[in-house]
């Protein structure tokens, strides 16, 4: 063991800023993180074990307790469900006979949940070991069931059941634009850094990430900003639910992502640059390391780019392990340095105070990409689309009950509308625009407009037709902020714990008014107290449904002004059975007996 | 003659709780003196009443671990004009909670059959006997609670506080150092 760690630890330089690294070797060499490979490590790395600990332990993909020799994730997103992945996923718990995130008792398999892994569009989707399969069917559930019954290593798995399809069903601008690579960095160098910031400034380039702060505001601080070294950071930790834009990006436009990380890089003085990619896609990994080789043969990263004497740069990969926070920017350069990702507080910013408390630039990948194209084409390029204060366009991200799910990009201010007749929409219901921490939006909103002053989108576009129960979608929604959230400050972490429970007893049929009531103000106490975004996010979709679904609520509430939120007589049932009881006082009722 | 005001009535029990809050109710010491000139009690671990009887005021420590608990606080429910939420495993399930994330059935079968040094155990079947529910929860979770005074016990003096704002009329609240938030 000790000597695996070894060969793992050389490779890593016994760094302990590459932690997070280090223990995604581990548990794909191992399996789990033990407890003593957590001693062995603090102590080669000359770190407090806790620090190694906490850190193995924050991380959804980081098992600490053997997980079995296959672990099965099933994507626990709302589409996943809504395309039958509770129905697989039981099937196949009964195949191996195995509870819920439990290992078997042989050791061959433990299967559970894990949060939305980006392929909605071709869902439901699981993780084996860390190795995405979409589009499951009752028949691919068979032939993975049987392969872990025989024991068959994942290599020697069929290719094509891992295979990840690319449903671009719409592109403007940035899609559709070529690139010849190496043409914007050019652009750069001729212009300079001043004038290439000024360019991207003069585009009104907003981060599409979905806070929308503008992009050359946010290079100007970091060039200026003093400081030993400067950083790019492309943040490709795509996790909110519903979203695979990047995903499709960074498969499809590798190297317009790395052109722009390469002018943002020439624009604030970086030397080096980072792609923190989420866990969830490790397909894109040996591809995105390819067209970094490539690049850097081609002169377009390492030293002296394009022989500019002091113009060097270079990209790391860096890879999650399973953590929405991550993509908080502060949270994501915590991880890179390899440690618990929570968010840092702010100020300072990351434009002065970033990784290694050192300016640094965190970009979205469809913002970098736009970038690079403004840097080549002038500021007019993104212009010519959009709205006033929206320039450009948007990629979305489209699933749920569509005719066709996929990526679309759309000039900003395309009505919802517009987006639901190209994708094939009948009978909406309910729209969810930038996933969970975004907006609820009725069927009579279908006039609002995609952009900042309207309804601002990270990406996601899901859509719930009639047939959809907006409880369960709640309750989805409310199950994974309480999954996500890191803990660190109690509105967030008791909060998103009381909104899953309250919205699960509501859509059992337990709820009363006064939940409602409680409902809205839990929503509202994490809004105005957490200590970052999730927090302040997690309760948007139960305030915006408490306001325009209020009869879904309605109908399932009891007629008592309080009643039991749970089934009594049920709760004693366990006992029953194994007290063999079953007389009057082994039984409660429901309702207070008279 | 105005004096002579009518007692409040008040009982207390402790459910799933570890009587901690009851202890730190003795701690407002001298007070209890003062105390017991407005209020008297019913049903409480202090009077050894076994039922309650129509109250002004119930006050509750410990969360719901098993049936006896869900008809004692009914019948605390069905008896009191205000019911107050004592203490962490009241508001929360608080420490016996702890115990939600196992199986019921597993607990159980470790205490009574598997456990070190037990031979031919069994698990005691008595009707006697309240059987656990599944999960602890707290009481707002089965019947309406009017006040919840938070704390693991809550100091002496939040108690004292709180009775004395709810005697006086105003809605308790539990300014700094009376209440900690983590």
């Amino acid at each position: 063991m000790s000597r695996d760690l070894s060969a793992i630890l050389a490779r890593h330089q016994h760094d302990p800023l590459r932690l997070v690294q280090i223990l995604r070797d581990v548990v794909e060499e191992h399996g789990f993180i033990s407890p003593g490979t957590i001693t062995t490590l603090a102590e080669r790395l000359s770190l407090p074990r806790g620090r190694v600990e906490g850190v193995a332990g924050f991380y959804a993909f980081f098992p600490t307790e053997n997980a079995g020799r296959y672990r099965v994730l099933f994507s626990d997103n709302i589409t996943d469900r809504m395309a039958g992945s509770v129905e697989l996923r039981q099937r196949m718990l009964e195949a191996f006979q195995v509870r819920d995130g439990e290992v078997s008792r042989d050791g061959l398999v433990s299967i559970g949940t894990t949060s939305c892994t980006g392929l909605c569009d071709q869902g439901p989707a699981m993780l084996v070991n860390g190795r995405a399969i979409p589009r499951l069917t009752r028949a691919r559930i068979g032939s993975i069931s049987a392969m872990i019954h025989g024991q068959a290593p994942l290599d020697t798995w069929p290719a094509n059941l891992f295979d990840i399809h690319t449903h671009i069903e719409r592109k403007d601008l940035l899609l559709s634009t070529p690139l010849a690579a190496g043409a914007a960095i050019d652009a750069a160098i001729a212009r300079g850094p001043d004038a290439t910031v000024a360019q991207v400034k003069a585009s009104n380039l907003r981060g599409r990430g979905g806070a929308g702060f503008t992009t050359g505001v946010k290079w100007e601080m970091c060039r200026a900003a003093p400081g030993e070294a400067h950083y790019v950071v492309c943040n490709a930790d795509e996790g909110e639910p519903g979203t695979f834009k990047d995903r499709v990006l960074l498969s499809d436009y590798a190297d317009l992502v790395f052109e722009g990380m390469t002018v943002a890089a020439f624009a604030v003085g970086a030397k080096r640059g980072f792609l923190y990619l989420r866990a969830e896609y490790p397909f894109l990994l040996a591809p995105l390391e390819a067209t970094l080789a490539e690049r850097r043969k081609a002169g377009l990263l390492g030293k002296s780019i394009r022989g500019v004497a002091d113009f060097d740069f270079d990209i790391e990969i860096h890879v999650g392990a399973g953590a929405y926070v991550c993509g908080e920017e502060s949270a994501l350069i915590e991880s890179l340095e390899g440690k618990r990702g929570i968010p840092r507080n702010r100020p300072p910013y990351p434009v002065t105070s970033g990784y290694l408390q050192q300016p640094t630039v965190v970009n979205n990948v469809e913002t970098l990409a736009k970038a690079a194209f403004v840097v080549m084409h002038g500021a007019d390029w993104l212009r010519v689309r959009g709205t006033g204060r929206s320039a450009g366009t948007k990629v979305l991200s489209v699933s749920g009950d569509v005719a066709r799910p996929g990526i679309y990009e759309l000039p900003f201010g395309a009505t919802v509308r517009e987006v639901l007749d190209l994708c094939g929409a009948t009978d909406v219901q309910a729209v969810q625009v930038g996933g969970p921490s975004g907006m609820l939006l009725s069927r009579s909103e279908q006039h609002r407009r995609i952009m900042f002053e309207d309804v601002p989108s990270a990406g996601a576009f899901m859509v719930f037709d009639d047939s959809r129960d907006i409880l369960q979608v709640l309750e989805n929604f409310a199950s994974f902020f309480a999954h996500e959230s890191c803990g660190f400050c109690t509105p967030c972490r008791v909060g998103t714990a009381l909104q899953r429970r309250m919205l699960s007893a509501l859509a059992k049929g337990y709820g009363t008014r006064r939940d409602l009531k409680d409902l809205a103000r839990v929503a509202k106490v994490m809004k105005a107290s957490s200590h970052c975004g999730l927090g302040a996010t997690a309760g948007n979709a139960a305030l915006d449904a408490l306001e325009k679904f209020k009869p879904a609520f309605e109908k399932r509430l009891g007629t008592l002004e309080v009643m039991p939120t749970f089934d009594l007589d049920r709760s004693l049932a366990p006992a029953r059975e194994v007290t063999g009881r079953d007389d009057d006082e082994a039984h409660l009722s429901h309702e207070e007996e008279e | 003659m105005a004096s002579e005001k009518k007692k409040l009535r008040v009982a207390t029990t402790s459910l799933a709780g570890c009587f901690g809050c009851h202890m730190s109710l003795l701690d407002i010491d001298e007070r209890l003196l003062e105390l017991l000139k407005l209020v008297e009690f019913d049903r409480s671990p202090l009077t050894d009443i076994k039922h309650c009887g129509p109250c002004d005021l119930g006050i509750i420590e410990g969360g719901l671990c098993n049936a006896e608990n869900v008809h004692v606080l009914r019948e605390f429910r069905k008896s009191c004009k205000v019911l107050v939420a004592m203490g962490a495993c009241a508001v929360n399930g608080g420490l016996p909670a702890q115990r939600n994330h196992l199986d019921i059935r597993d607990c159980l079968q470790t205490v009574y059959m598997t456990g070190t040094g037990i031979r031919r155990g069994f698990i005691p079947n008595d009707p006697e006997l309240p059987l656990p529910l599944d999960r602890v929860h707290p009481l707002h979770d089965v019947v309406k609670i009017d006040y919840f005074l938070p704390g693991c016990p809550p100091p002496a003096d939040a108690i004292w506080h709180f009775l004395n704002d709810l005697l006086a009329g105003r809605t308790p609240t539990l300014g700094h150092g009376l209440i900690h938030y983590d």
